[in-house]
């Protein structure tokens, strides 16, 4: 069948995944590597010739594996959908993970467990290729699931340290919430328009009522919040900095945490249909940017400011959405993954060289000894920045510009304002982390060594990427440069075009970016602590999320299973069982004693059984 | 000279209640046995009475599966009565009691 080749996507790492884990433990610990990065190579060469089919330009290939529910009027089909938006998806999510994986051969030679590593590692791509791939939310959910439990999986690696195995229990768990949200959402949708289909659902989205459409988008985007770590869901990400770095990058970049925008990106005829939540989308975007720039400010774990930074990047997106530019956030989805997957491998290399050492107050000095590891950073953080002319600049400047766009004065213009402060703030942080990281003096006694080829390489592509990946998507006066990629980022203009002073927010948005670096390289240049005053301690803090969540969550949920255990399980439960066994025990006691063992007693009881009986027959 | 059957049954009755009175009261598991026995006797023997006095055969017949039923249990009874004696040298009933609570 034609065009069944979007299956084969999915099926070359799943295959690595099954060869892996099942065989892998026999096999040398490079065959395990080749086997899962060559899995993914063959899973991007063939999206890759899926996308020469010009039918997928026109309405997409829709491949349908079996019917899985058939139930009256109500059916579920297995089907696999490769349109533009995921094809996109599909060729980012196979390519970044392909260096990742190949990155992952270098930094990982020498661990124990190489086989399992790679098996999680194949069966995580596989299920977000899936995911991107659905063609319907049954099937998203499927591949949403696979890729929370994968996360959890490799989170929690080296599960022997508790730090690792809790962090990894606290992203799955946070994801279940979320989860939860995107069920009901997909539920409520399966009752009320009785199609899951997303080509189904973009055509009918029209004929849904506002009401439904609101309530399921908001559903779905609780989902979004949790798998994209939004507030107030965003808990988890941070933490699973636990996991190996390539890991990391992996979940940054190009698996997992993308799944909500594209989620979004996906169902945007029916989030278009629902105001309410679109501008919830938007607020959540704004806030979650700004908040989570200002903590990567303060952190001192490296991997946690890029953490931090992810988080705020991809409320950026979310921003992006929120303002019914879903295409432009495609667009930063895009550009973030490479410089995001670049600048997570460069710490993992600096990681690689320093014996795991990643807080920053012990690093330092360390461009003269690992080059290359520091140019990949350096250029991935002019892209996080938005330096002009990088990847990062074009995207987070057309996000802003559509926030202007979308602004109509008053509360709304926060969002740019919002936009704009976290641009700032942004270019701050990393312009930090990089001069902590970076520049002398080293505050360590290490001799730290460049990183192997098979760790340089992958950065240098990504680095090629981050670097001219915003011609992509760029914009000159409001035209993209390239039209051939119109199908990936193209915004449709709806209804009246408002002009925008394009030039002019582009002016700001490089000022503020270069403003940032300036401030960083004035704030940190020859210091290792800046406290930053009251407001760093609010960062420090997160903002007193952590410790709300600390109250109003974990702390009642402690309360409430300390209860359980105490009161409800060992004084009720138990209670009443014991309290049995002793009723028991007790009237049996009494009881014993009839049982003197003399046999006259026994007989004298016969004795006055048939004298009662015959006195009550005699009587009757 | 015909004896009336009340006669028959009073030596029944006191025959009875002796046995009972020494099955109650009595600790060697011998006496108890023969107190037993003149339990069961008793009853044949008002088992006869009322044979003879209804012209009914039943009771005869009854009297014979207590005799044979008797017989059988005077074996099984003393061989108890032995093994006890064998492992506790006592027939003291008192002695046994392995069934106390």
């Amino acid at each position: 069948m034609p065009g069944s080749v979007s299956g084969l996507i999915v099926l070359f790492p799943l295959a690595g995944w099954l060869i892996n884990g099942l065989a892998g433990g026999r096999l040398p610990a490079r065959a395990a590597a080749m086997i899962g990065s060559a899995s993914v190579g063959l899973a991007f060469v063939v999206s890759v010739v899926s996308i020469l089919d010009p039918r997928v330009w026109q309405d997409g290939i829709t491949t349908r594996l079996f019917t899985w529910i058939d139930a009256g009027e109500f059916t579920v089909e297995a089907s696999l959908l490769m349109d533009p938006l995921s094809a996109l998806m599909a060729l980012l999510v196979s390519g970044v993970s392909f260096l990742i994986h190949v990155y992952s051969a270098g930094y990982m030679a020498g661990d124990p467990a190489q086989s399992r590593y790679f098996a999680y590692l194949n069966l995580f791509v596989a299920s977000m290729l899936l995911l991107v791939l659905a063609g319907n939310l049954v099937v998203m959910f499927v591949g949403w699931e696979l890729v929370g439990l994968c996360s959890y999986l490799l989170i929690g690696f080296w599960f022997e340290r508790e730090r690792a195995a809790n962090a990894g229990r606290k992203a799955f768990v946070v994801n279940r919430i979320g989860d939860a949200g995107f069920l009901l959402g997909i539920l409520l949708l399966a009752v009320t328009v009785n199609s899951l289909d997303f080509v189904n659902l973009s055509a009918s989205a029209e004929s849904i009522a506002v009401p439904v459409a609101t309530a399921a988008t908001l559903l779905l985007f609780v989902g979004a919040t949790g798998k994209s770590a939004q507030l107030p869901l965003y808990v988890w990400l941070p933490d699973a900095m636990e996991g190996p770095t390539p890991v990391s990058a992996l979940i940054h970049a190009a698996t997992m945490v993308t799944a909500g925008v594209y989620m979004i990106a996906r169902l945007q005829a029916l989030f278009f249909r629902a105001e309410v939540t679109l501008s919830v989308i938007a607020a959540v975007g704004a806030l979650t940017a700004f908040f989570a720039a200002t903590i990567a400010l303060v952190e001192h774990d490296l991997k946690r400011v890029l953490a931090y930074s992810t988080i705020s990047q991809l409320g950026y997106m979310f921003l992006a959405m929120g303002v019914a530019a879903a295409p432009v956030g495609m667009f930063h989805l895009t550009t973030h993954a490479f410089f995001k997957a670049l600048l997570f491998l460069a710490a993992g290399s600096v990681m690689h060289a320093m014996h795991d050492v990643i807080d920053m107050r012990r690093l330092g000095g360390l461009a003269r000894p690992m080059r290359w590891t520091a140019l990949g950073f350096l250029i991935g953080a002019a892209a996080l920045a938005g330096f002009p002319l990088t990847s990062g600049f074009f995207s987070k400047d057309l996000i802003l510009e559509r926030a202007f766009a979308h602004a109509e004065g008053g509360l709304t213009l926060l969002l740019w304002i919002a936009g704009v402060l976290t641009a700032f703030v942004t270019a701050l942080y990393i312009t930090r982390a990089a001069i902590l990281t970076f520049a002398p003096p080293p505050s360590h006694q290490d001799h730290p060594h460049e990183a192997p080829p098979t760790m340089t390489w992958p950065m240098a592509a990504l680095a090629a990427l981050a670097l001219g990946g915003g011609i992509l998507g760029a914009q000159a006066a409001g035209a993209p440069l390239l039209h051939a990629l119109d199908a990936f980022f193209h915004v449709e203009e709806s209804g009246a075009a408002k002009s925008v002073p394009a030039l002019a927010l582009t002016i700001v948005s490089a000022t503020a970016a270069l403003l940032g670096i300036l401030a960083g390289f004035g704030l940190y240049r020859g210091r290792r602590d800046v406290s930053l005053g009251a407001l760093g301690n609010l960062f420090r803090r997160q903002w007193f999320v952590e410790d709300l969540y600390e109250v109003v969550i974990v702390e009642p949920s402690k309360r409430l299973a300390h209860f359980l255990a105490g009161t409800v399980d060992l004084q009720i439960i138990d209670g009443t069982v014991n309290g049995v066994a002793a009723g028991f025990k007790r009237s049996s006691a009494a009881l014993r004693r009839v049982q003197t063992g003399y046999v006259r007693n026994y007989a004298a009881v016969v004795l006055a059984g048939t004298v009662l009986l015959l006195g009550y027959w005699l009587t009757r | 000279m015909i004896i009336p059957a009340q006669y028959y049954l009073t030596i029944s009755a006191v025959l009875f209640t002796l046995g009972m009175v020494g099955v109650l009261v009595r600790r060697n598991a011998l006496v108890i046995f023969m107190s037993i026995e003149l339990m069961l006797n008793s009853v044949n023997l008002t088992f006869v009475t009322f044979a003879r006095q209804l012209a009914a055969i039943e009771g005869q017949v009854a009297v014979f599966f207590v005799v044979v039923i008797a017989a059988v249990e005077v074996v099984v009874g003393l061989a108890i009565i032995i093994a006890i004696f064998r492992t506790r040298s006592t027939v003291d009933i008192d002695d046994v009691d392995l069934l106390r609570g």
